[in-house]
């Protein structure tokens, strides 16, 4: 048999890997993404704090400070072409004491080096902004370009998009080993093998493993978990900015923040843990507690919905990694992006793509190359005028199957007809939020998976939660139906 | 816009017995909606007897209990409608549902029932510590699988919470094949009725262990393990008391809360029993917005919630007609020592009925005198031998004995 070598291949379909892939379905060449998880964005990307930072507080010079400043540009395109919900609300970091007055300042300066516009705002001004913050409060440093996004489907979007546009993505592959055989490199995954010209390494927490595939490497992933609780969306106006405090050697810290489906989050906590460990714990919980409510009191957490878990991919080298690896330019490590690594994933990818893959392979413009996704009907966010014309286009939106978010039939349908469906529980909560609200899916499940089921033509044994072996069925009772 | 007099938003046992009853007392115009595709709510999965002993003097099953109020609701003609699901509900009784019949609908009610029942703890609620797998699932969700769609969740069980649903679940997974290993309550005392722990559990040899909580659930895609852990007084887990057990399933019944988001959007003021505050007549803060059943107060037995339906049913019948003297003095009723919360939370003077106060305890107790006081003057003294806090108690004051009453009424307990 005739192996098949594709042009790029890139390991990994988190913010990073699907925005680089959608970045390079704008040209004619042979793209695969692959991912252990059996959906994108599953890892790092599904569980942060969702944040498009302003830019104002990595190191300058740094990448990332670079690339955070012009990803945080890109964001208010970007998110009409993949239709994901995105608000500009602006961030707030804010000074307890007097004494951190000066760094406010220090901050300031640091915004202007990275050509950030921030200001400085008085207790009163930022009392104003923000009536529920700790009345003790000094002042402020205010982003007005900071903003919040719908991390799941920011990335379930650009796969979308780049699958639209010619790219294939593959779920469930775990690459196992790398060789490199007269210029072709040999991928050997857990499902098959693959060839490529290039790779692109955007593995996230596994990004040192999969580098040191091919050479020693004088980094490593040091993962650190960070924990969050999810507030439900009764408590209006608690917030109206992301709130941070000011940030330390461990990062920015606890924030509190609205979401764009009109939630708060709270956290994270940052601690050092094994890659995949995105367990919770109520010591934690509780500093993550103590810590937002020293800025804004009255956060109701007896309104929670959920607590989980994220890892950041932070690295050794304290910087992104966007770079050739060093015995090969046809390989290319796109690792340590932790924080800002959303809002700065759409400036990496152009980085890749046009300053490290042009060089090594020509790129012809893709004519077919469109950068929009199909519009998304979410009734949640639509008028009166405009919920009436998509019930007259599909009565199937009228039928509600997640009680608590008002998510409906049409919507799951939508999503599973999509070139980047779900197939799992958890995938339809992430694009459609059925799921998603106070009862967390206790109403809402069954129905779920009997579409998912339906949809697959499969027994209900087979519908994971999120991964697979995730199943929620053991089995059919033979009475049953 | 569509007028409507009365819409009762759910048709369980709550939302049909309101609707019997608002016919019988002369309003014809009613609508119920439901949100699933069959009359009956909830009850079409509790397929366990146990039901209808105080409303029709016999032992019945889930299903065939709302039967017998599907048969009264059909042979009255009133009209509802199925997979029907109400999406908001505005102060001046605009009920907005959704379904793919009628696409987006607007009704003017001139009284609306809120009948929604209740919706159950889950692990985000209760901040389950550990891993993020399958195989963790709430009671109600559990039975729905099974007795509804025949389907199993697990081989080998731990139930956190010996609520009723759990107690009856540990019954109904034990008698389909799987293998219960525990019930653990973090309380000293069961949340379940005494004769679920009987018959549930003692019957089948499950232990129950009390003061003890799942302090970590363990397994990376599905399930493997749980720890559970003693707590101390303040639920506090006490280290180096943990037990391990191998299962690929952990129920959770850990408490029910009334499902009222439609009266959370609109700032309806809501008590400690976490639904809304009612007077003596079930209608909320907002005029001509009524509610009952457990998406008032969570009820251990469902002959009560049909009753108190009723209550709701016949007020809002009034309502309609005018009848209720809005302007009337209102003296509130406050939980005293020893209760969780108390029900009705506010009394409109001149009542046009006997009133029913219903209330829990906070911790079981024996022998104590229910004082029902206001200033000075003693209204009902009742003495109790035994409360627990899984059993809803109702005392009835006649109408007449509130005659003259103007303080706040306080509820409390006091040891004999």
């Amino acid at each position: 048999m005739k192996k098949h070598i594709h042009d790029v291949l890139i390991i990994g379909a988190g913010v990073v890997g699907t925005m680089i892939a959608r970045e390079l379905s704008k040209y004619q060449l042979d793209v695969v993404i692959l991912d252990k998880n059996n959906d994108a964005g599953d890892g790092t990307s599904s569980a942060n704090s969702a944040i498009i930072h302003s830019g104002y507080d990595p190191e300058p010079g740094s990448l990332k400070a670079k690339f955070n400043v012009l990803g945080n540009a890109k964001y208010p395109k970007l998110v009409e072409e993949l239709d994901v919900p995105f608000i500009q609300c602006g961030s707030l970091t804010i000074a307890l004491e007097d004494e951190q007055i000066p760094v406010l300042k220090e901050l300031m300066e640091r915004s202007k080096l990275n050509g950030v516009e921030v200001s400085l705002l008085n207790k009163e001004e930022v009392l104003k902004m923000e009536p529920n913050i700790n009345p003790e409060v000094k002042g402020a440093l205010f982003a007005p370009t900071a903003g919040i996004i719908d991390p799941f489907n920011l990335v379930v979007h650009a796969m979308e998009n780049a699958i639209d546009n010619g790219v294939k993505f593959l779920r469930s592959q775990e690459v196992l080993d790398i060789k490199k055989e007269d210029d072709i490199y040999k991928l050997k995954t857990n499902k098959e093998e693959f060839y490529t010209r290039i790779v692109v390494n955007a593995a996230g927490l596994k990004s040192d493993k999969i580098a040191r595939m091919i050479e020693d490497i004088d980094w490593a992933i040091t993962p650190r978990k960070g924990e969050y609780y999810l507030l439900d969306h009764y408590a209006y106006g608690l917030v109206n900015h992301t709130i941070f405090p000011l940030p330390s050697k461990k990062g920015k810290g606890v924030l509190v923040s609205q979401t764009t489906s009109g939630n708060y989050i709270v956290g994270p906590s940052s601690e050092p843990a094994e890659a995949d460990d995105v367990s919770t714990d109520t010591f934690t919980l509780n500093n993550i507690k103590k810590a937002a409510m020293l800025m804004v009191p009255s956060i109701p957490f007896n309104q929670t919905i959920r607590v989980f878990a994220g890892e950041r991919a932070t690295c050794t080298r304290h910087d992104f990694i966007v770079e050739y690896a060093k015995s090969d330019n046809h390989f290319i490590n796109v690792a340590g992006i932790e924080s800002p690594g959303f809002v700065s994933s759409p400036a990496i990818a152009e980085y890749v793509v046009e300053t490290l893959i042009r060089p090594l392979i020509t790129l012809r413009s893709n004519p077919k190359y469109n950068p929009c996704v199909k519009k998304y009907h979410r009734m949640f966010y639509l008028s009166e005028e405009e919920k009436l014309q998509t019930l007259k286009e599909n009565p199937n939106y009228g039928e509600i199957i997640c009680n608590c978010e008002h998510i409906s039939l049409g919507e799951i349908e939508d999503a599973l007809s999509r070139s980047c469906p779900p197939v799992s529980i958890k995938g339809v909560k992430r694009r459609t939020r059925a799921g998603y609200g106070k009862c967390q899916g206790g109403f809402c499940q069954p129905k779920v998976l009997m579409l998912l089921a339906k949809h697959y033509g499969v027994s209900p044994t087979q519908i994971p939660l999120a991964e697979d072996g995730s199943y929620i069925i053991d089995h059919e009772i033979k009475e049953g139906k | 816009m569509k007028k409507v007099d009365l819409v009762i938003i759910g048709s369980g046992a709550a939302g049909m017995a309101a609707a019997v009853e608002a016919k019988r007392n002369g309003i014809d115009d009613i609508l119920i909606l439901e949100k699933d595709e069959r009359l009956g709510g909830i009850l079409n999965q509790c397929i366990h007897n146990g039901f209808g002993l105080t409303e029709f003097k016999e032992e019945l099953t889930g299903p065939e209990y709302l039967q017998r109020f599907v048969e009264q609701v059909k042979e009255l003609k009133i009209p509802y409608k199925l997979n029907a699901q109400v999406i908001d509900l505005s102060k001046d009784k605009v009920v907005t549902y959704s379904s793919k019949e009628d696409g987006l609908v607007k009704l003017q009610a001139k009284a609306v029932i809120m009948a929604t029942g209740c919706y159950e703890r889950n692990a985000g609620a209760i901040m389950l510590p550990g891993d993020r797998c399958s195989g963790i699932i709430t009671a109600g969700t559990a039975q729905r699988y099974l007795n509804i769609h025949g389907l199993m969740v697990g081989k080998r069980v731990v139930i956190l919470g010996s609520g009723d649903i759990g107690l009856i679940m540990a019954r109904r997974l034990t008698l389909e094949g799987a293998k219960v290993l525990c019930v653990s309550e973090i309380q000293p005392y069961s949340a379940g009725l005494n004769r679920n722990i009987q018959q549930c559990l003692i019957d089948f040899n499950i232990p129950l262990y009390l003061s003890r909580t799942v302090s970590k659930v363990i397994g990376k895609d599905r399930l493997e393990k749980v720890v559970l852990s003693a707590v101390d007084e303040n639920l506090q887990v006490i280290p180096g008391t943990a037990m391990e057990f191998e299962c690929d399933t952990l129920i959770l019944s850990v408490g029910l809360i009334p499902y009222i988001s439609l009266l959370n959007y609109i700032d309806c003021p809501t008590s400690s029993a976490k639904g809304a505050v009612v007077n003596q007549y079930m209608e909320t803060m907002i005029n001509g917005i009524f509610t009952c059943g457990n998406c008032l107060h969570v009820h251990d037995v469902v002959d009560f919630v049909s009753d108190e339906a009723r209550l709701a049913g016949r007020s809002a019948a009034l309502y309609i007609k005018d009848k209720i003297n809005r302007n009337a003095n209102r003296i509130n009723v406050k939980p005293g020592n020893g209760l969780s919360y108390v029900l009705p939370q506010f009394i409109l003077e001149d009542s046009l009925e006997d009133i029913v106060i219903k209330f829990r305890v906070r911790k079981p107790v024996q022998d104590q005198i229910v004082w029902i006081r206001s200033g000075e003057t003693i209204i009902m003294k009742q003495i109790k031998p035994v409360m627990i806090p899984s059993e809803m108690v109702m005392i009835k004051i006649p109408k007449e004995k509130l005659a003259g009453i103007k303080e706040d009424i306080i509820v409390s307990l006091e040891d004999r």
